[in-house]
């Protein structure tokens, strides 16, 4: 965006709802590692810090909704600054979600801190940082306005998706082995769930950008009836 | 869907140049404007919206020095045709300017001016007119009672309809609306623009405005002119959505010093 607005205010809320929004993708980034972390270390503190940490984002979400309806309300937005405010209310969304599903994440990583590790944790570290890689590579592209990255972003779902089948086979195999472990292996199949889903949240922050910058809608192309090839 | 495609064309602009002496004003002007539409001018001051408006009736040769390129279809045909009446083509293209402008006579006498000086002499005529005219001007309940009292003793807002009800009472096809709204208060505004609605089922309307929210609300299609160019033209959603052109979205996010 080279040109900026004549009024220089306009341009510092618009900077700052960017700024905010920044912030909390870097929240819920760092509350996907700590989460896992709370798993692979077997560190009964990260929990608390990614609760505290999900508080912020919370406060965080509040702060950009109450900017866009101060923005849309006083400025009537159109164009491009439109398509930036539905889309930032509609980001902080996916973004707060993602952070509920790193504070549950980091609750099943607590109840299995509790007893003996089931197995070596290899694949759902690997997931995890698939899944938060999508999520940085969207909002760089978010930042950038880049729709190439986040067209990768699209097609990286795949991956995400073909390792949580991977893993919920193996949890399976350990649940039909002994049902001894069905407690355990059922915990590691929720984290490797939400891992997942968060992939989808990231995906839709992808598409989001897509509209914000080319102003058209790719989302539930064959729902429309549209014709969408990658 | 743009509203230009499923509607008619009432009046267009080929290659429409416009000078005041040696200035330019506005250059190579393609622009349809479709029938029983709203189409808003928008733009910075001098970049030509006004001068185009204008020209749809042929009220800018009232400014000295003015000459023109290129032509104004209305219905298919030019309005610069050798011995077209200049005062038949104002009738069918009526105006409403940025002040009101009422006459120092009656409400009636306001309304009723352009009838007359069309040589309608049947009062019961004039009287039935008049009174169509406030009525589709939204003015008549609040006017009925005090029709003879002067039309200066009215509100802004009243003052701004008398005078789209005095365009309205010669029955034109077209209505040119230069700023109608913007000495009016938010209320009167809104009145006024609401009418802009119920009115475009009947005539077809051009507007100039300032007021981008304004374009935005009563417009179907939308032009952004500058610099005597028309940058870009389509339907007012796509304009204010997602414009095809820099200088428009530049324009239209407040970009422009």
């Amino acid at each position: 965006m080279a040109a900026t607005h004549t009024d220089k205010t306009f341009e510092n809320d618009l900077r700052a709802l960017r700024e905010k929004l920044l912030a909390m993708g870097a929240r819920v980034e760092e509350q996907i590692a700590l989460s896992v972390r709370a798993l692979t270390e077997r560190d009964t503190a990260l929990p608390a810090r990614v609760k505290a940490s999900d508080r912020e984002v919370n406060v965080l979400e509040i702060e950009v909704d109450d900017l866009c309806r101060k923005i849309l309300a006083l400025r009537q937005p159109a164009a491009s600054d439109l398509r930036f405010i539905t889309t930032a209310l509609k980001i902080v969304v996916d973004l707060e979600r993602i952070g509920d599903l790193a504070v549950n994440i980091a609750e099943r990583a607590a109840d299995l801190n509790e007893a003996p590790p089931l197995k070596q944790y290899q694949d759902t570290p690997r997931l995890a940082e698939m899944a938060q890689q999508q999520v940085r590579r969207a909002l760089d592209a978010f930042v950038a306005g880049d729709t190439a990255k986040a067209e990768d972003v699209l097609r990286g779902d795949d991956h995400l998706d073909d390792l949580f089948v991977k893993i919920f086979n193996e949890l399976l195999t350990y649940m039909m082995e002994d049902s001894r472990n069905i407690r355990r292996a059922n915990a590691l199949l929720s984290i490797a769930k939400h891992l997942e889903r968060i992939g989808d949240h990231a995906v839709n922050l992808a598409e989001m950008v897509i509209y914000m910058v080319r102003g058209t809608d790719i989302r539930h192309a064959r729902s429309r009836g549209l014709e969408w090839v990658e | 869907m743009t509203p230009a495609q499923n509607s008619r064309a009432k009046m267009e602009a080929r290659r429409l140049a416009i000078r005041y002496g040696q200035k330019l004003a506005i250059r190579d002007i393609n622009l349809t404007i479709p029938e029983h539409q709203v189409t808003a001018l928008i733009g910075p001051s001098g970049c030509g919206k006004s001068t185009f408006l204008r020209s749809l009736n042929r009220m800018n040769e009232l400014i000295p020095h003015t000459s023109h390129d290129g032509e104004v279809l209305l219905d298919g045909h030019s309005i610069h045709e050798r011995g077209l009446d200049v005062v038949d083509l104002r009738r069918r293209v009526g105006m409403v300017f940025q002040r009101s402008n009422p006459f120092p006579k009656s409400i009636f006498e306001n309304v009723a001016y352009g009838l007359r000086v069309g040589g309608m002499r049947d009062k019961q005529d004039i009287a039935d007119r008049v009174e169509r005219s406030l009525r589709n001007a939204a003015l008549w309940d609040e006017v009925k009672d005090r029709l003879s009292e002067s039309a200066l003793g009215m509100s802004g807002g009243q003052q701004q309809r008398v005078c789209i009800a005095r365009a309205l009472a010669v029955e034109p096809e077209v209505l040119l609306m230069d700023e109608p709204a913007s000495a009016l208060d938010p209320i009167a505004t809104a009145k006024i623009e609401e009418l802009i609605h119920e009115l475009k089922s009947r005539y077809t309307i051009a507007i100039v405005t300032h007021n981008m929210q304004q374009a935005a609300r009563v417009s179907d299609v939308t032009a952004f002119f500058y610099m005597g160019e028309l940058v870009e033209v389509g339907a007012t959603e796509q304009i204010f959505t997602n414009p095809r052109e820099k200088r428009t979205e530049d324009y239209v996010t407040g970009k422009f010093g």
